[in-house]
């Protein structure tokens, strides 16, 4: 049921206004993670493992503690030794501490092992080659199906939870079973059973600006962090966790951020800042270099999946089954759960089962990116549903619009879906140009569907009203898709005044009570529904005043436009009372005039999306051009268009790069071959066509404009689109990812025998 | 009030099979507690951390939610983003 107040009439809302930050951002003016300094700040550096599994034998720091520009070099030893392992995503504490400083073991290519602060960058550098480490390397492993094997290298012992079945490797740390119905008496039912294997190359969120942080923290235990970050809250809360010392005493303010998509939910170089702070007595600044952020911060997991789907002859999917297997690097958290979940999310099934793996392996602990999970799942079913498209020779919208599911249908998850827009979507699709279009030849057309959760989370808000009518909005979640601007476009609907006089704020941890990380597409949906209901909250307060001038009841007086007015014609007759006219007086007609908002709204709403694909293969150099790509989404209610058209070609973007080119490659020894840019292929502008996007809009039941979250659905379809693109262009389907081009030539060369 | 919470099926090895428990319960923290005093093997899982779909709205988070005979009610994996 939709909120009772739910507004489908908008002023503001749906307009497109020039960005907030844009000057800010073109002119340099804006401030990045390391554009922040410090009188007396001194300079960190991380010296890292170069193993991907040893035992730390001994670690003998005297030289570089020696050196005259060294200020400070921490170990484990000075971090705070009372955060508790335990099994699984239980102990996610202990899990970060182990992740940014290495405790007995070294556990892959890049793993933090000790820290200097000194007087320069440079010298910081050179004083990590003083430190002396004996390792005892050990064997390792960094592939998810080797990982699983009986004889694979145990990463840790006891990592594992109450969900994992007897019998398996140690290194199965989370095991996720679920669906419904009878899979094995329907496919008997079915008139073709495709069963295939599939797997997908872990990859860098690929974020521009690399983690980096200025940190100071006395010897009192009070601190200070400036940080480029999704969640400053989080980051409070951990640091203070790793570092021994009382949350509240530690002020974080997140800087501008260029670029995150998950990559920066939790915290790497912050403590270890803090930690060199704390004992140098002075400000450090950390900066990664690129290498360090591909080798030690996440990248997505790899996957490994084995996916069966049953179809009657007239397209109905009679049962199908996944099995997925999630490599997270050398701790608990790969999203197989999640990827389980999401996998057949799109589709009205009788008969579903799906099961999640989550494996350890010797790489960097795995972070969220976009929709975690969810990608890899997509690709390996609906590569197996355009599979049995072709063998039966249906059309593959047909088909999907024939299963999907619809308001009312039960979840491959559990549930029955409240109102959703997939249905929509697929509509869309089949009536957009781009379908009909012709292909020339040796091109390939691609379809899929994608799913996202989406997601609330603790969120708090607050907003100040100015003595000339206009509006300060402080909000808690960091700016990564546009927020300031939809903020202040929800918050002008409500107030009645011009999006331009609201200015929008991402304040500190010492500023709101604690917000969550922006993530989870969450920030549009709940600070926006926490910024709704703040400037309601203010409107009260004008509302009083108004009634007060007047002399009626408060309850006598409503908001029209940015004013107050009479209720009605009993109400008494006056002049329609504008907010500047209220707020200038604010100060002798009662105080300032503030709304508040704070709660963790649980309305979420799903998402759903839809993708056309084209793509041209040369078979000459097995090089792949997407020619032509086209987005459709639900956005519930799309607040700025221009950022949620953005968002969807961004997941476009970034699905290519990751269908393409993008991976991780280990060598023999386990070290990361390919940590920069030139190696770790990301899209550039001349990789990719024009991506055209359809904003569908089936309103959210639960937030008051029916605003759906829009960053992460749309990077779900894309590598199961671009595959389904590229094996019809190629004649021959593609299972694994990268389709890089020497994969590509050698799949045509084993379809040409 | 008796509610029924639905399992996903990873769960059922831990309530000796069953897929869907019935509890006393009016408010999402009281069929928690009645979940774990009914199968004490829940506990590993919800401390692990959950989420509750009702009537297919999923509370993320939200302990003090209600929840009634007449709803649809799943237990569900504590959901992650990005």
């Amino acid at each position: 049921m939709a909120l009772d107040d739910q507004k489908s009439v908008f002023k503001f809302v749906g307009t497109r206004p020039d960005r907030p930050d844009g000057l800010d951002k073109v002119t340099g003016r804006a401030k990045f993670g390391a554009d922040v300094s410090a009188a007396g700040m001194l300079h960190g550096a991380i010296l890292r493992s170069p193993y991907a599994h040893a035992r730390i034998v001994k670690i003998d720091a005297s030289k570089a503690e020696a050196h005259a520009d060294v200020k400070a070099v921490v170990t484990r030893a000075d971090f705070s030794d009372k955060v508790p392992f335990k099994p699984g995503l239980e102990g996610e504490f202990w899990n970060v501490l182990e992740n940014v400083m290495a405790g007995d073991k070294a556990l892959y290519d890049g793993h933090a092992v000790a820290a200097v602060a000194a007087t320069s960058a440079l010298a910081a550098r050179d004083a990590l080659k003083l430190i002396e480490v004996d390792y005892e390397v050990l064997p390792h492993v960094t592939e998810v199906d080797k990982a699983m094997a009986t004889d694979a290298p145990v990463i840790r012992e006891g990592a594992a939870d109450y969900s994992v079945p007897e019998g398996m490797h140690p290194n199965v740390v989370r095991y996720h079973e679920s669906g419904h119905g009878e899979v094995e008496a329907g496919f008997a039912e079915a008139d073709l059973v495709v069963e295939d294997s599939f797997t997908t190359e872990a990859t860098h969120q690929g974020y521009i600006e690399p983690h980096a942080c200025l940190a100071q923290l006395g010897a009192d235990g009070k601190g200070e962090l400036w940080c480029t970050t999704q969640g400053h809250w989080i980051a409070q809360k951990t640091c203070a966790a790793l570092l021994g010392i009382e949350t509240a005493q530690l002020r974080v303010t997140a800087s501008e951020i260029g670029g995150g998509f998950g990559g920066k939910t939790t915290v790497f170089i912050e403590p270890v800042a803090l930690a060199l702070s704390r004992k140098a007595n002075r400000p450090v600044k950390i900066v990664m270099s690129r290498s360090e952020v591909f080798r030690a911060t996440g990248p997505t997991s790899s996957a490994s999946m084995d996916i069966k789907i049953g179809m009657k002859k007239d397209g109905t999917i009679i049962a199908a089954e996944g099995i997925f297997r999630l490599q997270g690097g050398a701790f608990p958290g790969a999203p197989g759960d999640m990827t389980a979940m999401c996998a057949f999310a799109p589709y009205n099934l009788t008969n579903v089962r799906q099961v999640g793996y989550d494996v350890m392996a010797n790489r960097p602990k795995q972070a969220a990116y976009r929709a975690p999970g969810a990608p890899m799942g997509a690709f390996a079913v609906e590569s197996v549903l355009d599979e049995l498209c072709n063998q039966l020779g249906l059309d593959p919208v047909e088909v999907r619009l024939k299963n999907a599911a619809h308001d009312g249908s039960k979840a491959s998850y559990g549930p029955t879906y409240d109102q959703i827009g997939l249905v929509k979507t697929l509509e869309e699709a089949k009536a957009h140009p781009h379908y009909a279009a012709p292909l020339k030849p040796g091109q390939g057309r691609g379809i899929s569907c994608g799913f996202w959760f989406n997601h609330g989370g603790e969120t708090s808000v607050s907003l100040a009203l100015s003595e000339d009518g206009s509006a300060q909005l402080m909000v808690g979640t960091p700016d990564i898709g546009g927020s300031r601007a939809s903020m202040a476009l929800m918050a002008a609907e409500v107030l009645g005044i011009p999006y331009e006089n609201i200015r929008v704020t991402v304040a500190d941890t010492a500023t709101l009570g604690y917000n969550d990380v922006s993530h989870g597409s969450r920030v549009t949906y709940a600070s926006g529904l926490a910024t709704i209901k703040a400037a309601r909250h203010a409107v009260e307060r004008l509302c009083a005043r108004a009634a007060a001038k007047w002399g009626i009841p408060e309850d006598a007086v409503k908001w029209e436009d940015g004013c107050a007015v009479p209720s009605g014609p009993n109400a008494g007759d006056f002049d329609p009372l504008p907010l500047a006219d209220i707020t200038a007086n604010m100060g002798a007609t009662g105080g300032p005039i503030s709304g508040h908002f704070e709660a963790t709204p649980e309305g979420a709403g799903v998402s759903f999306g839809t993708h056309i694909v084209d793509a041209e293969v040369d078979p000459e150099t097995g090089k792949t051009a997407i020619t032509r790509y086209t987005v459709i989404q639900d956005a519930g209610k799309a607040i700025h268009p221009t950022y949620v058209e953005g968002q969807y070609q961004g997941g476009a973007a970034q699905g290519i790069g990751w269908a393409l080119n993008e991976e991780y490659i280990y060598g023999e020894d386990g070290r990361l071959q390919n940590s920069i840019f030139l190696d770790y292929r990301i899209p550039v502008a001349s990789d990719l066509p024009m991506i055209d996007t359809v904003i569908v809009e089936v309103p959210n039941p639960g937030h008051p404009f029916g605003v759906r979250g829009v960053g992460e659905t749309g990077i779900v379809p894309p590598l199961a689109a671009i595959a389904n693109a590229v094996s019809n262009a190629a004649g021959v389907r593609m299972r694994d990812l990268p389709m890089s081009p020497p994969r590509i030539l050698a799949a045509l060369k084993a379809r040409d025998g | 009030m008796t509610v029924k919470v639905h399992l996903w099926s990873g769960l059922r090895a831990l309530t000796g099979g069953q897929a869907v428990v019935e509890v006393e319960a009016s408010t999402i923290a009281e069929m928690l507690r009645a979940l774990v005093r009914q199968h004490p093997a829940l506990q590993g899982p919800i401390d692990a951390g959950v989420s509750v779909s009702v009537d297919g709205r999923i509370m993320a988070s939200d302990l003090t939610a209600p929840v009634g005979a007449e709803n649809e009610i799943y237990l569900m994996q504590r959901l992650r983003g990005g």
